[in-house]
């Protein structure tokens, strides 16, 4: 019977094919919580986005003001989005401490857009580059949102390196 | 004119593109299925450097990693693991894990200079990196505690460079 053989066979291929599509191109995520409104909504239809894995290469091009996607420092079963403020060596104001704080080599400080109740670096401090799993590019669904996600920095919180 | 114009249209085009197409689509698909494996399952790395002594060569060691423990979670004290630098993104570097989140980790500060110790309690999430040779590693005993989600791998398998040379000439020859 080659029937079930060769669906097997196309199936795993297809598997193989769409992991490897995901882990280096392009993925997919939907968003769960509010701590990126309004750019990114949950209600009333959850958020699906574009991630690029095109950034992870050798040279990590990640900028200020991207909307980023990484493995959270407290559990590493979870992702999380959010924008990438500032880069290493960059001085940022911590508004709640009242103080300035340089980002450390190799470590990245990340603000979700809807500050009350985004639960980001302002808490558990600047994260490693190396947790980063891709940037969110675009929105596809639901069809009224969809578009570009852009790129966009607050004014006056971080000083460049 | 007329007679070249005749060959190429004898040419059997559709057979030589199915051809080339399913030779590009053989490859392609064993491209995927190395990057499935060496990402998900198992990988080889080559680690150099004095802060594995003496567990790792100063020269250079192959390691095998094993990626599926270590994205299930199932990385315990005393295992030497894959990771990614937090000071650098672009490096990979092994270290052994002395503390899970929640264990409380006594370290020499300086040991080369001074007696001094501290106890540092791994926070949740994190765990706590080291050196073998804590004379020449910079570790968590430097940059902290790092977020376990920086880990890529377990070393299950460990031999010298000069053994896999030799052993992969024995093979092909």
């Amino acid at each position: 019977m080659r029937g079930p053989w060769s669906l097997l066979r196309g199936s795993l291929t297809g598997a193989l094919i769409g992991v490897t599509i995901n882990d280096r191109y392009a993925s997919f995520v939907t968003v769960h919580g509010s701590s990126m409104l309004p750019t990114l909504e949950c209600h009333p239809a959850k958020d699906r986005a574009l991630v690029s894995r095109l950034c992870l290469d050798t040279r990590f091009g990640f900028s200020r003001g991207d909307v980023v996607l990484f493995r959270s420092p407290t559990d590493h079963r979870e992702l999380m989005v959010k924008r990438l403020l500032a880069l290493p060596g960059d001085w940022i104001q911590v508004p709640s401490a009242k103080e300035i704080r340089q980002v450390p080599e190799g470590h990245c400080w990340v603000e979700g857009d809807n500050a009350d109740v985004s639960w980001d670096s302002r808490c558990y401090g600047p994260i490693p580059l190396g947790l980063m799993q891709g940037r969110v590019t675009h929105i596809v669904w639901p069809l009224n949102r969809i578009g570009r996600v852009e790129r966009k920095m607050p004014e006056g919180r971080v000083m460049q390196r | 004119m007329s007679g070249f114009a005749r060959r190429l249209a004898g040419f059997p085009w559709r057979e030589f593109a199915a051809d080339a197409f399913s030779r590009v689509f053989l490859i392609a698909q064993a491209v995927c299925a190395v990057h499935v494996v060496n990402a998900h399952v198992c990988s080889l790395a080559v680690v150099t450097g004095p802060s594995m002594l003496p567990s790792m060569n100063l020269a250079g060691d192959v390691v095998a990693v094993d990626r599926v423990s270590a994205r299930l979670g199932r990385v315990a004290s005393g295992d030497a693991v894959l990771l990614i630098s937090p000071e650098d993104p672009r490096k990979p570097v092994v270290k052994r894990v002395l503390g899970m989140e929640g264990d409380a980790v006594t370290f020499l500060v300086d040991p080369g200079n001074s007696d001094e110790s501290r106890t540092v309690v791994v926070p949740q999430g994190h765990v706590w990196v080291q050196g073998d040779n804590i004379y020449a590693s910079r570790d968590s005993r430097h940059f902290g505690p790092i977020p376990y989600g920086l880990i890529t791998g377990k070393v299950f398998c460990r031999s010298s460079m000069a053994m896999v040379c030799l052993v992969s000439l024995t093979l092909n020859f």
